[in-house]
């Protein structure tokens, strides 16, 4: 059975460890082609990873801003050789998946979490108080992989590149800019170590306190709801049901009260330590490690101390 | 301009969930229910957009069961003009998949000539995120979908959208889809005059058939069952207990 796997491109260039990890759960599905929208040298990188038998590449103009229309219409223009469609389950793949399924007249399957059998897909419902089994009766299935739960596949393999012609330019939408933020650390959804700050943060220049712990430990900085809608911390940052969803090694929740909805984003981590003046937040119930401490004074001490 | 907005009725999201113990599903028998709230973003982004004179009409659809019928007097007393239900279930536990949902929304849009959906991105009982970009689809207008900001410009509209590496604005052609992200507006509170105003607007009901559509699920739900669930770990008194621990554990 054949897997056409959308790859992760950002920036142009390709998202490794996104795309490796949605191979892994396509290597499950079947044989596992990987289509790039981007630019070749991306398509030479997915050809090293691991159980991958055949890259194709749309190296055009047309894919440049991942925009849904153009990049949709590209999948579905080589939907006919393959029984399963899937993508890492990321904002772009999100964006395009969902429109992808429709066009074929299927049913797309997000955020899928477990593999059962080809047809079969355990996915969370509910802000993942609840998973849910589902079978798909369609003849395609198109879903998304949540890479929190999947290992990315390894380096080594040598898969033969290809490239196809890009489709019909469906001309509905156009790039206008991105603001994309820059960042040395680690990027949140692949990072081993998080350190993730709350309201009790209080505004945005004592956020620096959570950057210099990431720092200090070469962690990923994340942040709950309600610190990016307080303005302490951009949007991209924020984990939780609508926001990333992450499984690092350490995950340090500093003055996060723990709504369901951030611990949707962060309970599959190994080791949990929260930090919060309140010993009744609802956090500690799934910290490994607990420290009732007023944050101001915890974490300068943790910082200096590591 | 004619704006579309559907909204879903969900548990409220300040409810915890419960799973039932036959694993048939998640209990929603005398559980309090709301509008999604990203449907009320979507829903107040209209308003805004009608009050700064870029819509004419707000129409706010809603498909499910009739209880359905107390969501779309909630948007109407936020500001909505009226109201569709289109009645696709009788069983509070039965939800209508996004693909099914989105080609009754196409039949209401063929009907109602609308030249803008704006819909919430994802329904925080299924937590999909599909119904819009398949909307998208059926109906072959552009999508932009996460939306944080919404500039409506002639015949296009210039969407500031939240993606994974922080913002991407874009500008699709009217008519479109968008779908409205947590940023994108602080919903307003109906007022008490407006409530009871809200009764007399008009709210039609359809059915599923009535657009020829087959709602039958694509999706057969196998079983639902409970996560696996963390217990709480131990407190540490100190920060340097606290290292010690990592330690202790290879964390650090």
């Amino acid at each position: 059975m054949a897997v056409l796997l959308l790859a992760e491109v950002s920036g142009g260039a390709l998202a490794l460890d996104a795309t490796a990890k949605a191979v892994t759960a396509g290597k499950a599905l079947g044989d596992v082609t990987v289509l790039v929208a981007g630019p070749s040298a991306a398509g030479d990188e997915a050809a090293k990873i691991d159980g991958v038998s055949k890259v194709l590449v749309a190296d055009d103009a047309l894919y440049a801003n991942g925009l849904a229309e153009p990049v949709s219409d590209l999948i579905v223009s080589l939907a006919g050789d393959y029984e399963h469609i899937i993508a890492p389950s990321t904002a772009s793949a999100k964006n395009i998946l969902p429109r992808v399924a429709a066009l074929l007249d299927v049913m797309v399957l997000s955020d899928v979490t477990a593999i059962v059998d080809g047809a079969t897909f355990e996915r969370p419902i509910y802000a993942g108080n609840a998973i849910q089994t589902v079978k798909s009766s369609d003849a395609k299935k198109v879903l998304t992989v949540r890479t929190s739960t999947f290992d990315a596949a390894g380096e080594g393999g040598s898969a033969a590149v290809d490239t196809v012609a890009a489709a019909a330019d469906p001309a509905l939408s156009s790039h206008v800019e991105d603001k994309v933020a820059a960042s040395d650390r680690p990027e949140l959804t692949s990072a081993g170590i998080i350190v993730s700050g709350g309201r009790g943060l209080g505004s945005e220049e004592n956020f620096a306190l959570i950057e210099g712990l990431a720092d200090k430990l070469n962690a990923a900085v994340g942040a709950s709801r309600a610190a990016v809608d307080s303005g302490y911390a951009p949007n991209d940052l924020q984990v939780g049901q609508t926001g990333k969803v992450v499984a690092p090694d350490l995950y340090i929740a500093v003055g996060i009260s723990g709504a369901i909805q951030h611990l949707a984003g962060m309970k599959d981590s190994k080791i949990i330590v929260a930090i919060n003046k309140d010993e009744e937040a609802p956090i500690f119930q799934v910290a490994d490690y607990g420290l009732v401490a007023d944050l101001f004074d915890a974490i300068p001490e943790l910082t200096e101390k590591l | 301009m004619k704006v579309l907005v559907p909204v879903k009725r969900v548990i409220d999201y300040n409810v915890k969930v419960r799973v039932k113990a036959d694993g048939s599903g998640v209990d929603l028998a005398n559980v309090k229910m709301s509008m999604n709230p990203f449907d009320e973003i979507a829903v107040e982004e209209a308003i805004r957009l009608k009050e700064a004179g870029k819509a004419d009409e707000i129409v706010v659809v809603s498909v499910g069961v009739k209880q359905a019928q107390e969501t779309l007097r909630t948007a109407l007393a936020m500001g909505a003009d009226r109201a569709i239900l289109v009645v696709a279930a009788d069983d509070v536990h039965q939800d209508i998949e996004p693909l099914a949902v989105a080609k009754i929304l196409k039949g209401v849009i063929d009907a109602e000539d609308a030249g803008l959906v704006i819909a919430g991105k994802q329904a925080i009982d299924n937590d999909m995120n599909a119904t819009g970009q398949m909307l998208a689809a059926l109906t072959g207008w552009g999508q932009a979908t996460f939306a944080s900001e919404v500039e409506i410009d002639g015949d296009a509209a210039k969407v500031t959208r939240e993606v994974d590496g922080g913002l991407q604005t874009i500008s699709v052609k009217l008519p479109a889809i968008i779908t409205a992200d947590l940023r994108l507006n602080e919903p307003r509170y109906a007022s008490l005059p407006n409530i009871m105003k809200a009764k007399k607007k008009p709210l039609e009901e359809k059915t599923a058939a009535d657009y020829g559509v087959d709602t039958t699920p694509r999706l057969e739900v196998v079983k639902t069952t409970e996560p696996a669930s963390r217990t709480a770990g131990e407190m540490v008194e100190s920060v340097d207990a606290l290292i010690a621990k990592l330690k202790e554990k290879g964390a650090i």
